[in-house]
């Protein structure tokens, strides 16, 4: 291990975090289309997308021939996220599936889950600032 | 930044709600009009909703998001295809030469219903709105 690499400091952290202001975004608009007729509410499975993109950032690092070069950086960019469709708990006459508690619920749930990330992601930051005043 | 997005979808979800609230304002306001025709009557306003989408939602891409949107609003305003009250009031103004005057197709009671659904809906993307909103100011404090 060369110097702080910011990739393998934040670890986990960092794309959690990405993905749950993702997922408020999927779940914002399901929300707002509470009321639109044939409207099929969305989500992604949170573990499963963060376990793949994990298992491609191992991956996806070139082969390094010197110890001055450094590692591929984050691959988050390209980062795709499957969207599925969420079941109905019971049909609706205007086929829309979208049940506001369930909505509102996963909403308030991943804004609490961004706390935590949040709050985690800070820990490593002020790790990294005492590693490098080295206090 | 996504979460910026979430304000704009939140703000469209309100500014079709307020829509819907406007349509039951002015069904209320017209519930008791009458005319002396059945195609001057006034009748119930009521808005459509559509999903806007101007990308594929299948995969919520990053390279993607930019000027890509989501929300709603509303496709249009239609008018009830309820029927007309005609009531036999040869007194009236407005009565016809028969005798009938034509009274709104709005049902209050329906009306007040679509009022509490929009009001409570709106409530919610705010509530969104206000979530998103302590979420961005937390991400600003990262690091200190």
């Amino acid at each position: 291990m060369t110097a702080i690499s910011f990739e393998n400091a934040l670890g986990v952290h960092e794309m959690a975090l990405h993905l749950r202001t993702k997922r408020s975004e999927v779940l914002a608009n399901n929300l707002a289309n509470a009321d639109t007729p044939g409207f099929k509410a969305r989500d992604f499975d949170f573990g499963q997308v963060l376990k793949k993109t994990m298992k491609i950032s191992d991956e996806s690092q070139l082969r390094r021939t010197h110890v001055n070069h450094m590692p591929m950086g984050s691959i988050q960019q390209s980062l795709d996220v499957p969207l599925a469709y969420r079941s109905p708990l019971q049909k609706s006459a205007d086929g829309n599936t979208v049940d506001a508690q369930i909505e509102s619920a996963q909403f308030a749930k991943n804004a609490l889950d961004f706390g935590a990330s949040f709050r985690f992601l800070n820990g490593k930051f002020s790790t990294l600032s005492k590693a490098i005043t080295g206090k | 930044m996504s979460l910026a997005s979430v304000f704009e979808i939140s703000a469209m979800g309100m500014s079709a709600q307020a829509i819907r609230l406007n349509t039951t304002a002015s069904n209320m306001a017209n519930a008791n009009t009458s005319a002396s025709s059945e195609a001057e009557a006034y009748r119930a306003k009521k808005p459509v909703f559509q999903a806007v989408q101007t990308a594929p939602f299948d995969q919520l891409s990053s390279n993607s998001k930019i000027g890509s949107k989501f929300g709603v609003m509303i496709e249009k305003i239609v008018d009830s295809q309820a029927p007309i009250n005609k009531v036999y009031a040869p007194n009236d103004p407005q009565a016809n030469a028969e005798g009938y005057v034509f009274h709104s197709n709005v049902n209050t009671v329906e009306e007040m219903a679509d009022m509490i659904s929009a009001s409570r809906a709106f409530q919610m993307n705010a509530e969104v709105m206000n979530t998103t909103k302590s979420m961005m100011q937390r991400l600003l404090t990262l690091g200190k």
